[in-house]
């Protein structure tokens, strides 16, 4: 366990998850803690249980509709707003991942920690770009943090789904989406690429998107499954998270061409594994190449590396002259990607 | 190259044979000469290219990565081709993506030393999916559940022909098949066949209705034994000598002793097996081996001298499409069978004749198979004596009539998800046997032989009892017992039980049965022992 007075350490790992020891605060805690700064609304970054709350706005409204029982104090602080706890300058940036997603930058002892929460470089217009601050100690995301990661654009993606529906006008298309933030991104993506008919949505997608519409996003003529026809179900385009294409909820479709937008699906075997017909690469992660423009672009003399592939990062950022160590966090999934 | 590449990609996640074939035939219909050509040989598996080993692949991605990072991509990745297509880092190149005929004519006029230069500028030019069509393309075995036959039959339905004009003309063919897709556009005249050692379209037999026998008229009708071995097509004409399988696929090179023996001129139908050792079997003919032996012949694409020797193939032939030059496929069986006895008397070593079996009534034929139990023999094939040679599965003249299956109570132990309409159904069945330990070891698969409402029961009975998950399989506590069909139990060193089952299905689902009285291993080794 690193000291207050070695360098860098007044942010440490805990059991809990990583902790700032001046200001007692945690940063994405594993469990329930006293006080958390929370960088965006994914379920292994945002729990319940908490004392205290801060962070973006938007990612307080997500955690209030996915936590309606959790009720902890919460303080709102938009990007780039600045306060002082225990001595340390603390502010957030945007991120780029999610709505509401953050970097939390700390001051303190005249060092400059930034930590990335989960991030991407891709242009997502429900997320504000990520924003590149220069600091002494950079933590970083691995989720994709292997060569063979390397996104393709997306709106090439979206084309593979709706030549299938060209191709394939007889059968309805499930696409499976994380409820949070690619849900939300795809209607975009899909919109914008010229599809005009209704798109439905799964039961567990429907909150969160009525969410963003609340914050002002138009995503067209959006149903809900439940209580739909069959028969208008049987040639329509459908959102689902990717656990219930291969469950029981999807054999309410008659024969369906099955889609997954997940950066995993790169990889073969693991869009076999999900049973994805379509799989279409669409991250809201870095990639491989993002990940280490990045960690340059920060300037940081040492960068740790959190939640993925840390070894095949910390090789990359070595061989390029960084100083970088792998920081095993317990408890993040990689399902939420 | 990238239209191609779609193409693969797209195939190579879509598990329905109908949407394979409308991508596939949607693809030749709208895709220039010769790209569709070069397409069309490499999913029938016409192309070959010597100088792409993946030696040259791993050598090529070594110059540009990491070995480290490489490692851990490809561990994590675990297909070279697919590895190297998406780490490959680009360099700009002042070229656009070649076309699929531009790689094909590249690579084949090129010599060995010049192949990775040209792996090299491709992979730089294409994107991932591009680079894995290539590297699949050039290393061969494309490898996205795409056969010959299919392939053919995608090309059939997308220009409205059926697939034995296809098969028929097939093999005079040279890519990228001008003459087929002008033919096919009716731009062209059907492309003679020639008098080649190509492959004909083999003429198939439909299942007996037992209960509609009687409405046959026994005297019209000639039987033979069905050999439990493969259905092939020997060819031997103008010095040419070749094997097919009933689908058209060339396994002459995993039969030389058999090609060897091609002593004749004609296309003689029979069946290939492997001759056995010891006692003449029935009607005194040549004694065959199990079927294991052949299998583990089929699976050889160079057999050793010693596996030919202890597994010597042979061919059992009962039907002739050409006597010498002459095609006679028009003519009446008995007319062919007469020629076939006729060209036996003086045939090579290699071959032997199938013999009629004689019988008066349906119900002397109906013992006949009762009693026939003898190795190598199936069940019985009539056919009607006045029927031509008809490519394809006609209606009437040609029925198989298996013998009664064999059955035993076995223990279900896993469960994979189905695919298409299936996959969210544990629809894929493993099941075993109990040992001398009074443990379960597997002996088969099956999932086939239940209705949609039984499914729907087994996956529920499936996701109650699961103990472990692997992935898309489900281990389940042991508890239900399936009656299980099938049509012969065989030796086998490559399953752990020591036995394999032939065609397994599920006959009934013995919800009421324990598992303690489901079949021991000892019961199921001696079937396979005779």
């Amino acid at each position: 366990m690193a000291r207050a007075d070695q360098k860098f350490g007044w942010l440490e790992l805990r059991p809990g998850g990583l902790y700032c020891a001046p200001a007692d605060i945690y940063i994405d805690p594993g469990r329930g803690v006293p006080s958390a700064i929370i960088t965006h609304g994914h379920a292994d970054h945002a729990r319940p249980g908490h004392g205290k709350v801060l962070a973006t706005p938007e990612t307080l409204a997500i955690m209030g509709v996915r936590y309606p029982a959790d009720t902890p104090e919460t303080q709102a602080l938009a990007y780039g707003e600045r306060i002082t706890i225990g001595g340390v300058h603390i502010w957030l940036a945007p991120a780029g991942h999610v709505l509401g997603s953050a970097q939390v930058a700390l001051e303190y002892g005249g060092e400059r920690i930034v930590v990335s929460g989960d991030y991407k470089r891709r242009l997502d217009p429900t997320a504000v770009a990520f924003e590149v601050i220069k600091c002494d100690l950079f933590i970083t995301e691995a989720t994709f943090a292997l060569p063979v990661f390397r996104h393709p654009p997306a709106e090439q993606e979206v084309q593979k789904l709706l030549t299938s529906i060209a191709q394939f006008p007889e059968q309805a298309h499930v696409l499976g989406v994380y409820g949070l933030g690619k849900c939300q991104r795809m209607l975009l993506l899909v919109r914008e690429a010229g599809f005009e008919e209704p798109i439905y949505l799964h039961g567990a997608l429907i909150k969160l998107t009525e969410l963003y519409q609340s914050f002002g996003f138009d995503f067209g003529d959006v149903r809900p499954v439940a209580g739909t026809d069959k028969a208008e179900l049987a040639k329509a385009l459908i959102f689902a998270p990717p656990s219930a294409i291969q469950d029981k909820w999807s054999r309410r479709f008659q024969n369906p061409r099955t889609a997954v937008a997940s950066g995993w699906m790169r990889v073969r075997a693991r869009a076999r594994q999900r049973g994805a017909e379509l799989p279409l690469v669409i991250s809201d992660h870095a990639d491989w190449d993002e990940l280490l423009m990045t960690c340059k672009e920060t300037d940081a003399e040492e960068v740790w590396i959190t939640h993925g592939r840390e070894d095949a990062l910390a090789h990359a950022l070595i061989a390029a002259g960084q100083r970088a160590r792998p920081l095993r966090i317990a408890g993040r999934e990689e399902e939420a990607a | 190259m990238q239209v191609f590449a779609s193409l693969l990609d797209a195939l190579a996640f879509t598990p329905s044979r109908n949407a394979k074939l409308r991508l596939i035939g949607d693809y030749l219909r709208t895709t220039p000469d010769p790209a569709r050509g070069y397409a069309l040989a490499a999913l029938t598996g016409a192309l070959s290219f010597t100088g792409a080993k993946s030696a040259v692949i791993r050598g090529l991605v070594a110059e540009r990565v990491d070995p480290d990072l490489f490692a851990m991509s490809y561990d994590y990745v675990g297909d070279l081709a697919e590895t190297v297509a998406l780490i490959w880092p680009e360099r700009p190149r002042n070229a656009p993506p070649p076309t699929i005929d531009a790689v094909v004519d590249e690579l084949s006029a090129a010599s060995r030393a010049e192949v990775p230069k040209l792996l090299e500028a491709w992979l730089d030019v294409l994107d991932a999916d591009g680079r894995w069509a290539l590297l699949k393309l050039a290393t061969g075995g494309l490898r996205v559940g795409v056969s010959a036959r299919l392939a053919k039959v995608a090309l059939a339905d997308a220009f409205d022909k059926e697939a034995a004009e296809i098969e028929e003309i097939w093999h005079g063919l040279e890519p990228p098949y001008p003459t087929l897709f002008d033919w096919l556009e009716g731009k062209g005249p059907m492309p003679d066949p020639g008098v080649g050692a190509g492959f004909r379209p083999v003429m198939l037999a439909n299942p007996l209705d037992e209960a509609a026998i009687d409405k046959l008229d026994p005297s019209a009708y000639r039987a033979e034994w069905k050999w439990d071995g493969v259905r092939v097509q020997a060819v031997s004409r103008n010095g040419e000598q070749r094997l097919y399988t009933r689908t058209g696929d060339d396994i002459s090179g995993s039969f030389p002793d058999v090609v060897a023996g091609f002593d004749f001129n004609g296309v003689i139908d029979g069946e290939l097996l492997v001759r056995g050792e010891g006692e003449p079997g029935i009607d005194g003919l040549v004694p065959v081996a199990a079927f294991s032996d052949l299998q583990k012949r089929l699976g050889r694409k160079r057999p050793s001298v010693k596996l030919q020797q202890s597994s010597p193939g042979m061919i059992r032939a009962y039907d002739m499409l050409f006597d010498g030059d002459e095609d006679v496929r028009g003519g009446p069986f008995d007319v062919r069978r007469t020629r076939l006895e006729a060209w036996g008397k003086a045939a090579p070593e290699v071959f032997d004749i199938s013999p009629l079996v004689p019988f008066a009534s349906w119900a002397e034929l109906t013992e006949i198979r009762a009693g026939a139990r003898a190795d190598g023999i199936e069940g019985l094939m009539l056919k009607l004596g006045a029927a031509p040679y008809t490519a394809g599965r006609p209606q009437g003249p040609w029925f198989k009539w298996k013998r009664a299956p064999l059955t035993l109570d076995l223990v279900v132990m896993y469960a994979q998800r189905g695919h298409g309409r299936r996959s969210s159904y544990f629809s894929d069945y493993t099941f075993g046997a109990w040992t001398e330990e009074d443990a379960l070891v597997p002996v088969g698969k099956a999932y086939s032989g239940f209705t949609d409402k039984e499914l729907a029961a087994l996956d529920k009975w499936v996701r109650a009892n699961t103990t472990d998950r692997f992935g898309p399989v489900r281990q389940v506590a042991p508890g239900l017992v399936f009656e299980v069909a099938f049509d012969a139990a065989q030796r086998s060193t490559r399953h752990k039980s020591g036995v394999a089952l032939r065609f397994p299905r599920i006959k009934r689902i013995r919800w009421d049965k324990p598992i303690e009285e489901a079949d021991r291993l000892e019961t199921v080794l001696a079937l396979a022992d005779g």
